[in-house]
């Protein structure tokens, strides 16, 4: 016996009688894989029926059934010819009919863009409050732990420390390297116009140290450990486990959140400083092989023309990158409700926000600095 | 609702379906070996499941309950042994009938895993359009209203997302999505665990209910002893690495094994068999008082 024979479909014929009305015979197997089309063909039929006759029918189950009732219910009809497993199954889908709609109501376009706008102007003044909050929130109990500083968690601490540090310094360096290399490339090509290709170490120093080595190790870090807070936080709000740590005493703020900032907050200024490090390396790398400035003269070179004040400018910026996208990382995490779906969401929410707050308070810096003098 | 009826189907290019189960055992399994690693859950194992029958499964914890229903429905790869569902190898090479035995039962997980993003209603209709994309949405939405009541939901419950579901109703929910096919077979994995009473005890009547109207077979995995008294025909019990025996409570009690001896003969297998005594003797009081 071939086990997947073709399929048998169900079908139907309708007998009109003379003053009898119609009789609506089903026929052939009345289950779910064999009633797809059929159903599609007695919707369209617009023949009052006065019987279901259900004597032909070879096989049922209570997609048939229902069916059957159907038809039978919206004209008003008696069903005949039904076995006994038919009798039975009808029975059982009678218990379970009902008339409610079991799609959620979707109103119309015109109700749902200002509501979909409204909701999105509201969501936006609660996140800034909740953020604010939030901040609040850690802030309080940052302040409990520095007046007991034993309750510090070092070892969650030492791990973030790790996460965030010491396993992305391959590749922010990697990445600072190509930048640095870039940088005096391209500053070098628009330089030499003015045969002033010599800048370019005052150009990849400078640059390196007061912006991009900061800003690009703050969005590898968003990327990288920003995503990863939401993503943790969020599954474990899914899992209950928050709520588990707070009925045992444990603070969610001490054990998940404030090392995770802290780290944030520790790590940024070094991997900053590391970041711009190498990538000077890298452009003194290139000024070797394709500018004829002799390697270590280029990083001597470095030493006179770049102010102090440059390291202390990418410095400064640093740890608040770190916090900005701990606090934005956690503080998605911590919004989870509901769905896998929004683990997702989060994640991506809180890197965008990471991102763009860093970009912006980058410009702030830039030009507050420029106005106390450290331009 | 309006929906065209948009009828051009051919019926000859849809896939075909396969023919019903008609033998005695639609599970049979044979020399089972499970193992993760070094750590050998399962050894030597055999269970054959009559048709029509509610088979109830026990065990202690850690005896590998669920694994072997994993096993069953092909989620677990065994060591050795052979895993026949419906007539089908599950163990072979050959993956294209595992498809077909897919559309003909249903799993009911521990925890309901319904899929969180699609509501109630959407979970039933899942397997519908995966098997049968030539149901037309009305019928479909119709189907999925009818199995969620058929499982004891209110209507309401339909376009409800799983999260907004107390535990018991997600269960329910999980149990429209494993009728969703009019399977043959139906897999429960601890379904009264985590329930009240009357709750679990509702279930148990509904399982049973739902068994003799649709002609299920079914494996049932429990720790309800009460399950097992009322509506199990027959009670396989887990341990030592297979099934140590297989029969009615009182032919599993005549055996002198003291795990089983324990398992039934403790305070609440004692409590389970009493109520239940208890329940007999009211409907006989009933009937005789009539």
């Amino acid at each position: 016996m071939n086990p997947r024979s073709m399929r048998e479909w169900a079908d139907f014929r309708t007998e009109t009688e003379e003053g009898g009305g119609t009789t609506l015979a089903l026929t052939g197997p009345l289950t779910v894989s064999s009633i797809g089309v059929v159903d599609r063909h007695l919707r369209a039929l617009d023949q009052p029926v006065a019987r279901v006759d259900l004597s032909e029918v070879s096989d049922i189950d209570t997609v048939g059934a229902w069916t059957a009732w159907r038809i039978a219910r919206d004209n008003d009809a008696e069903i005949t010819g039904a076995s006994e497993q038919a009798q039975r199954l009808i029975a059982a889908i009678q218990g379970a009919r009902g008339e409610g709609d079991i799609v959620p109501p979707r109103p119309d376009m015109l109700r749902r863009v200002p509501e979909a706008v409204g909701e999105m102007v509201t969501s936006w003044g609660k996140g800034t409050l909740g953020v604010t909050a939030f901040l609040g929130a850690m802030l309080i109990s940052a302040w409990y732990l520095i007046k007991h500083p034993s309750k510090i968690r070092g070892k969650a601490l030492v791990r973030q420390i790790e996460l965030v540090g010491v396993s992305s310094l391959g590749i922010v360096g990697l990445m600072s390297f190509l930048v640095g290399i870039v940088i005096a490339q391209q500053g070098a090509v628009q330089l030499r116009q003015f045969g002033a290709e010599i800048y370019t170490i005052n150009l990849t120093g400078r640059l390196s140290l007061r912006e991009l080595g900061v800003l690009m190790t703050a969005i590898m870090v968003a990327g990288r450990s920003g995503s990863a807070f939401a993503a943790q936080i969020g599954t474990m709000k899914l899992t209950e486990e928050v709520d588990a740590m707070r009925t045992i005493g444990v603070s969610p703020m001490e054990a998940l959140i404030i090392p995770r900032v802290l780290a944030a907050v520790l790590m940024m200024p070094l991997l900053g400083f590391y970041a711009a490090v190498i990538s000077i390396i890298g452009g003194a790398f290139l000024a070797n092989f394709a500018l004829d400035i002799p390697f270590f003269t280029f990083l001597s070179r470095i030493q006179e023309v770049v102010p102090i004040h440059d390291v202390w400018v990418g410095l400064i910026k640093a740890p608040f990158f770190g916090l900005i996208i701990a606090l934005a990382g956690c503080y998605q995490g911590m919004q989870v409700k509901a769905n896998a779906e929004e683990v997702g969401l989060r994640t991506t929410m809180a890197v965008v926000q990471a991102i763009f707050m860093v970009i912006v308070l980058d410009a702030f810096f830039a030009i507050f600095f420029t106005n106390v003098g450290w331009g | 609702m309006s929906e065209q009826h948009d009828i051009d189907i051919d019926e000859d290019k849809l896939p075909p379906v396969a023919d019903p189960y008609e033998g005695k055992h639609p599970i049979v399994v044979e020399g089972l070996k499970n193992a993760f690693g070094d750590n050998v859950i399962h050894e030597g194992l055999s269970l054959t499941v009559n048709r029509g029958e509610i088979l109830g499964v026990v065990g202690g914890s850690g005896t590998g309950k669920s694994v072997l229903m994993r096993a069953i429905i092909g989620l677990q790869v065994p060591v050795e042994g052979s895993i026949e569902v419906l007539g089908r190898s599950i163990t072979d090479e050959d993956d294209d009938d595992d498809i077909d035995i897919r559309s003909r039962w249903g799993v009911l997980f521990q925890g309901g895993a319904l899929f969180s993003t699609l509501t109630v209603a959407e979970n039933v209709e899942v397997p519908l359009k995966e098997f049968y994309p030539e149901i037309g949405v009305d019928l479909l939405h119709e189907i999925a209203r009818f199995k969620v009541m058929l499982s004891g939901l209110p209507e309401e419950a339909a376009a409800k997302y799983p999260a907004e579901l107390s535990g018991g109703m997600k269960k329910r929910a999980g149990l429209a999505r494993a009728l969703s096919l009019d399977p043959e077979l139906l897999f429960l994995d601890e379904p009264t665990a985590g329930l009240d009473p009357i709750g679990a005890a509702a279930f148990d009547r509904l399982t049973k209910e739902l068994q003799e109207t649709l002609g299920l077979t079914v494996f049932l995995i429990t720790h309800d002893l009460d399950t097992l008294h009322e509506i199990c025909d027959r009670v396989a019990v887990l341990a030592e690495k297979k099934v140590i025996a297989v029969g009615t409570i009182p032919e599993l009690l005549a055996l002198d094994h003291p795990w089983i001896q324990e398992y039934f003969n403790g305070p609440r297998g004692r409590a389970a068999l009493d109520s239940k005594e208890r329940a007999k003797a009211m409907d006989n009081s009933d009937k005789t008082g009539a």
